[in-house]
C-alpha cells in the first residue's frame, strides 16, 4: 500500500503484469475513489465552464461527458479533467486526486455569482471497470443493461448495478472499453464485491500506470504541468479552436507556432524501462527527457513517454541512459496500444 | 514463502549456497515476491573483486529498482548469463535457475556472519 493524495492505495493486488493482462484480455477494476468529484449548478454554469475549461462544453448534450483540461492564464495546465453534463444547469467534474485542493482554490477564485459548487468526493466512491469483457459483466449485473448498451464513448446513465444506484459513464483511462461507476461511498464495497464475484479482477495503481502509458494517455505531474503547454503534450485535439477561454491566447499561439519539444513514445529494444528524468540521445546528442516509463506486458518491452525536440522524426533510433547504460530504443508514436 | 534449510541468508534478502570455497548467490523467494515481476538484472563482470556488503548489481522489477549486496567477500567467477533474456527466472525459480552470481570465497570465516534459514525466517517477522 502507498499513500496517495491522502488515500491508502495498493500498487498491486497480485502482480502488475497479471493485472494489466486481465484488463487487456478480460476485465479489471480500479478503485479510483481518490479522484475528486465536483458538481456545479446554476443558470450561468455553461458560460462559467466554457471560460475555465478548454473543450467545447456547449457541444455536450444531457448525459454526455468529455475529456478536458483546466487551463491557467499563462497557457499551462492546472489539471486534466472530465466534464459531464447532467442537465442544462448541472454539470459534474472529475479531477485528479493530487490536484484536488489546488483545483478547488483555482476554481473558487474564478467562480461566478449564481453558481454553486459542491464537493462530493468524500460521500461518493468511484470504480473504473475496464477491459474487453467489462461491459458484458456490468450488463449481467443490472436490469437496465439496455440503457448502458446505448451509451456512446463518454455517454452516461444512472442505473442500478448489483442493487447499487450508480452513475455510469462509458469511459476510462486504459484504452479499453468499460465504465467508470460513481456510487454512494456506503455502497462502494457492495458494488466492488459484486463485480469481483462476477469475474472482474481487482487492479492496483501499478497496472493502471502501465495501461495508461500503453494507451498513450498523459498523467498530470508527468506530461501535463502548470508551466507546460498542452500543445506540446499532444492534446491540441481536446482544445476548442473556436471559443475564448482562460489562457486561450498563449495556447492558440503555441498551436500556431509549434512547440520546441513534443511528447513522443519511446519503445525500448529490451525489457528494461526508463523512469522520469532519464535522458534520450540521438547520435550522441541529447534530444529529450523521459516523463513516464513502464514495462509493457503487451509489447514485452520497456516503453516510455518523453518530450523530444520537435525536429526529430518518428522512427528515429535513440538510446536512453538508464543508470549509466545507454539502452537502445526507437522514438515512436505514443499510442502503443490501439483498441481494434 | 520458501526458505530452504540448506542455504545461508542475509537480512538484505540474499541467499548463499556453499560448495567448497565457491558460493552461489541469489535473492530469496520473499525478495522476488516483494519486488514483483523482474524485467532486468544488472550483474557484475567475471573477475570483479567484491568485499562483503558491496553492492554488485541491481534487480529491476515493474515496481522498483533494488540493489543486491555481496553477502561475503571474494572474486566473481561466474554470472547467470541466462537472466539477460529471461530475468523472470528470478521470480519463478529464485533458488535454482534464477541464481545471480558465483564467487570464490576470500575468507570462509565470513560465512559465520550469515543467517541460518531459521534466523532469516525470524528476521522476516521482525
Amino acid at each position: 500500500m502507498v499513500e496517495f493524495a491522502g488515500f491508502e492505495l495498493p500498487v498491486q493486488y497480485k502482480s502488475i503484469i497479471a493485472e494489466a493482462q486481465a484488463v487487456r484480455n478480460g476485465a479489471g477494476m480500479f478503485d479510483v475513489s481518490h479522484m475528486a468529484r465536483l458538481t456545479f449548478r446554476g443558470e450561468n454554469v455553461l458560460e462559467f465552464l466554457e471560460h475555465i475549461t478548454v473543450n467545447d462544453v456547449a457541444a455536450l448534450a444531457d448525459d454526455q461527458g468529455q475529456y478536458s483540461m483546466l487551463p491557467n492564464a499563462t497557457g499551462g495546465v492546472v489539471d486534466d479533467i472530465i466534464v459531464y453534463r447532467i442537465t442544462s444547469d448541472t454539470y459534474r467534474m472529475v479531477v485528479n486526486a493530487a490536484n484536488h485542493q489546488k483545483d478547488l482554490a483555482h476554481i473558487k477564485s474564478l467562480l461566478l455569482a449564481g453558481i454553486s459548487l459542491t464537493d462530493q468526493t468524500s460521500e461518493t466512491a468511484m470504480i473504473a471497470v475496464q477491459g474487453p469483457k467489462a461491459a458484458e459483466i456490468v450488463y449481467s449485473l443490472t436490469q437496465q443493461s439496455e440503457d448502458l448498451k446505448a451509451l456512446a464513448f463518454f455517454g452516461t446513465a444512472t442505473v442500478e448495478i448489483a442493487g447499487v444506484t450508480t452513475f455510469a459513464a462509458r469511459s476510462g483511462y486504459t484504452g479499453e472499453d468499460g465504465f467508470e461507476l460513481i456510487c454512494s461511498a456506503s455502497d462502494a464495497s457492495a458494488l466492488w464485491n459484486a463485480l469481483h464475484q462476477a469475474g472482474v479482477e481487482p487492479c492496483g495503481l501499478g497496472s493502471r500506470d502501465t495501461l495508461r502509458v500503453e494507451a498513450g494517455l498523459p498523467l498530470y505531474g508527468h506530461e501535463l504541468l502548470d508551466d507546460l503547454s498542452p500543445i506540446a503534450a499532444g492534446l491540441g485535439w481536446v482544445i476548442s479552436k473556436t471559443k475564448p477561454f482562460l489562457g486561450s491566447e498563449p495556447i492558440n499561439a503555441a498551436r500556431e507556432n509549434g512547440t520546441t519539444q513534443k511528447l513522443q513514445g519511446i519503445r525500448m529494444d529490451g525489457k528494461r524501462f526508463p523512469t522520469p528524468g532519464m535522458k534520450v540521445t540521438v547520435d550522441g546528442t541529447e534530444v529529450g527527457e523521459v516523463t513516464s516509463g513502464v514495462y509493457s506486458p503487451l509489447l514485452e518491452t520497456g516503453i516510455a513517454f518523453a518530450f523530444i525536440n520537435s525536429d526529430i522524426k518518428l522512427g528515429t533510433p535513440c538510446t536512453v541512459d538508464i543508470r549509466g547504460k545507454h539502452e537502445p530504443a526507437t522514438i515512436v508514436s505514443k499510442r502503443f496500444f490501439k483498441r481494434s | 514463502m520458501s526458505v530452504p534449510a540448506d542455504l545461508k541468508y542475509t537480512k538484505s534478502h540474499e541467499w548463499v549456497k556453499v560448495e567448497g570455497d565457491t558460493v552461489t548467490i541469489g535473492i530469496t523467494d520473499h525478495a522476488q515476491s516483494e519486488l514483483g515481476d523482474i524485467v532486468f538484472v544488472d550483474l557484475p563482470t567475471v573477475g570483479r573483486a567484491l568485499g562483503a556488503s558491496d553492492s554488485f548489481g541491481t534487480v529491476e522489477s515493474v515496481k522498483t529498482v533494488s540493489d543486491i549486496y555481496a553477502p561475503v567477500g571474494g572474486e566473481v567467477v561466474a554470472v547467470n548469463e541466462t537472466l539477460g533474456a529471461q530475468s523472470e527466472l528470478v521470480n519463478s525459480d529464485p533458488y535454482g535457475e534464477g541464481w545471480l552470481v558465483k564467487m570464490k570465497l576470500a575468507d570462509a570465516g565470513e560465512l559465520d556472519g550469515l543467517l541460518s534459514a531459521e534466523g532469516y525466517e525470524a528476521s522476516l517477522n521482525d
